[in-house]
């Protein structure tokens, strides 16, 4: 991946709530580097989302509609 | 003058709760407005609003705004503008069923009315007993507010530039605000925007201490570039504090935690807060249990490796009560302390939560400073509101679910005075000067070309600590004397910083970089009006001034940048319309 792709990631990995600034970055610093081009394209599908829908999934308080987002949110979950 | 530039007939700087309500405001009076947000409206930091807005609507039990006013007047430990505070609890009503008319989805009653719900501070009958005056939409208020608002806006036409970074304001010889500088984060091109109206709404600034609540986007962008202007900065040193949040996270871990029995302990297994409060021990308030906290920090009594942080226990409960009647603190001590509350101790700090200061501004949202003649003076051309505005209605202490009410109160009565100036032509499209943009050039172009220096992140590491350490909830004369000195250095430091990456396109070590130049100004604004406020006020509190002068101190901090100035104005004690609330001592 190039920087700017990096970048603009990072960027949106900026959000309103903290409990989500603090889970994405550690995501992005264990996981982003490695990230297949299919599962980068499901965390830029998962940063899409509002951030109290996103945050209730990472805490497993809600569970995706779409199960093809389930594996990288897992990954998200553990970090 | 390379610049691109476009005209708008006002520019808001911020999408959260103010900068929206403020928006609509002017979109729905037909002026070109354009709002600049870092990040994508709805994920600014009013979507971790949860508490609730208060109004005293009276749903519940009987209410009503001169009940909130006192309140608020006291909250603010008598150093709020009660003018100010009258206006916005006056206001408070309507500006709730205005907020519903939008459509915003309320928790209501079997009557079909607002549900309102207590909140810390708020008392019937001044002060009797708590009231439920707190209007919220499941625990998701400032999320539905940001949503209803946004949606509004886009219905009348208010132009988003979203992942824009405001850098400076364009001042003019006379002081007039004529727009601002800015930079669009995709190309890496610096823009002019210029506007007869500049509305500042970009939050707070928690992100200058290691222990805070905020998002990481809160990093005082307007007050930078207020301060940057030669507009000074209003009542810095006083910020809230949480006593728990996560050791190095700084996630809330709610204050049910202590009322279900869960206690603290120091780096000896000592239930310290026995010596503080014998009474009420954990259960003693917020100041008294994070002043108790601070000081066992202090004297070497934290536990962790540098001393750093307190214990909160409560695995006694038993993991079946906890899941009970605590749900998702496990989950959030596990994800953000990495610790099993059932079996061990939550590591905690008192942490950076609300800033009280700002931009100081008048009712209708205008900037105001001190004219020379001992008067003051409107500032031409800005506006601010919310966090980043010091109206003031949280005087040294806001009170909880105040905060979305000033977004609301204080976002619109801005807005009606941006659309007032602009029909009178009180304000007009202003002529640019040659040199509008050349300091912010100055300042890109030496980040641009530096090839050694300052990592940012060291520097951002270095003031958090120094913040944290020597102006934090507690503050001691020895210690606030040091971080003074220690900030100036690190302000030294801030300005050869250096970055890696040159590239324009989307390149977020650069807005990171001009990110730190604000959170600088904002800290040391706040390290030099604590340490000449020689009392104890609302969050202001000195172990060598442990009370409240009111003969001597009953009045507004400005911070000047230019040569760290201090001056000082008059509290108004006059409300509008109502008799003044004589200070008294602020007990509960
Ligand atoms: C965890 C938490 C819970 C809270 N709960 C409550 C509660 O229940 N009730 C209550 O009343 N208060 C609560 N508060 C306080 C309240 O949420 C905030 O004071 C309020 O939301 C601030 O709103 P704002 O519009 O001033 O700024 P924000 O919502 O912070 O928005 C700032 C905006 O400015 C933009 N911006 C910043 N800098 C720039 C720049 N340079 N260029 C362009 N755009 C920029 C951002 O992108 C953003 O859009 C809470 C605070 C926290 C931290």
């Amino acid at each position: 991946m190039d920087q700017r792709s990096r970048d603009r990631i990072h960027w949106h990995c900026r959000r309103g709530l903290l409990e989500l600034d603090l889970v994405l970055e550690r995501f992005v610093a264990r996981h982003l580097d490695t990230l297949t081009a299919g599962q980068t394209e499901v965390f830029k599908e998962l940063l899409a989302y509002e951030d109290n829908d996103l945050l209730d999934m990472v805490m497993g308080r809600a569970e995706p509609v779409n199960e093809s987002l389930t594996a990288v949110l897992e990954m998200m979950r553990t970090v | 003058m390379g610049i691109a530039r476009r005209q708008f007939d006002a520019v808001v700087v911020g999408a959260g709760g103010s900068g929206l309500r403020a928006a609509l405001q002017l979109a729905e009076s037909n002026l070109k407005v354009a709002v600049l947000s870092k990040v994508f409206p709805t994920r600014s930091h009013t979507v971790a609003a949860q508490g609730g807005v208060s109004a005293s609507l009276g749903n519940e039990e009987p209410d009503n705004w001169h009940w909130h006013m006192y309140d608020t007047v006291k909250g603010s430990d008598y150093l709020g503008d009660q003018d100010a505070i009258e206006f916005m609890c006056r206001k408070a009503c309507d500006a709730v069923v205005e907020l519903e008319h939008y459509g915003m989805p309320f928790d209501r009653l079997d009557n079909g009315k607002i549900y309102q719900r207590p909140f810390g501070g708020h008392t019937s009958n001044y002060g009797e007993r708590a009231i439920k005056r707190a209007c919220a939409a499941a625990d998701r208020t400032g999320h539905a507010m940001l949503h209803t608002l946004y949606q509004r806006n886009v219905r009348a036409h208010t132009q988003f530039f979203v992942e824009w970074m405001a850098l400076d304001l364009i001042r003019n010889q006379q002081g007039d605000v004529l727009g601002v500088v800015a930079l669009e984060m995709e190309t890496g091109e610096v823009m002019i925007l210029q506007s007869k109206a500049t509305l500042l709404a970009t939050g707070g600034a928690g992100r200058i201490y290691s222990a805070s609540t905020n998002a990481f986007i809160n990093t005082g962008d307007g007050l930078g570039m207020a301060a940057r202007a030669g507009i000074p900065l209003e009542d810095m040193e006083f910020w809230q504090f949480h006593p728990t949040g996560v050791a190095g996270a700084g996630v809330l871990i709610t204050e049910g935690v202590r009322g279900e029995g869960g206690f603290l302990l120091n780096k000896n297994g000592e239930r310290f807060m026995e010596r503080y409060a014998p009474t009420v021990k954990d259960l003693a308030s917020r100041d008294v249990v994070a002043r108790a906290m601070a000081t066992e920090i202090k004297e070497g009594r934290g536990a962790g490796k540098d001393g750093e942080y307190i214990l909160l226990k409560l695995d006694h409960l038993g993991a079946d009560v906890i899941d009970k009647r605590l749900p998702g603190i496990r989950e959030i001590a596990k994800k953000f302390a990495n610790v099993d509350p059932a079996t061990d101790p939550i590591p905690v700090v008192p942490t950076c939560h609300y800033q009280m200061g700002g931009v100081p501004t008048n009712v209708q949202g205008q900037a105001v400073m001190p004219d020379g003649k001992g008067g003051e003076k409107i500032v031409k051309g800005l506006y601010a509101a919310g966090e980043c505005a010091c109206v003031s209605v949280h005087g040294a202490n806001r009170l909880g679910t105040n905060s979305l009410l000033d977004l609301l109160v204080f976002g619109k009565s801005a807005g009606q005075q941006v659309v007032k100036d602009i029909a009178a032509e009180v304000v007009s499209m202003p002529d640019l000067p040659a040199d509008a943009a050349d300091k912010t050039m100055a300042r890109l172009t030496r980040l641009d070309t530096a090839t050694t220096g300052e990592r940012v992140s060291d520097v951002g590491g270095e003031m958090r600590r120094t913040m944290q350490a020597h102006c934090g909830v507690f503050r001691f004369p020895d210690s606030m004397a040091e971080g003074v000195k220690k900030m100036l250095a690190v302000a030294e430091r801030a300005k050869s910083t250096f970055i890696q990456d040159k590239s324009k396109v989307f390149n977020t070590a650069r807005v990171e970089a001009l990110e730190l130049d604000n959170l600088i100004e904002v800290a040391l604004s706040t390290m030099i009006s604590a340490n000449a406020r020689q009392e104890s006020r609302g969050a202001h509190d000195r172990s060598d001034f442990p009370n409240r002068d009111d003969k001597n101190w009953m009045k507004h901090s400005l911070w000047f940048k230019d040569g760290n100035r201090l001056e000082y104005k008059a509290v108004q004690l006059k409300p509008l319309t109502v008799e003044s609330f004589e200070p008294k001592a602020r007990v509960y």
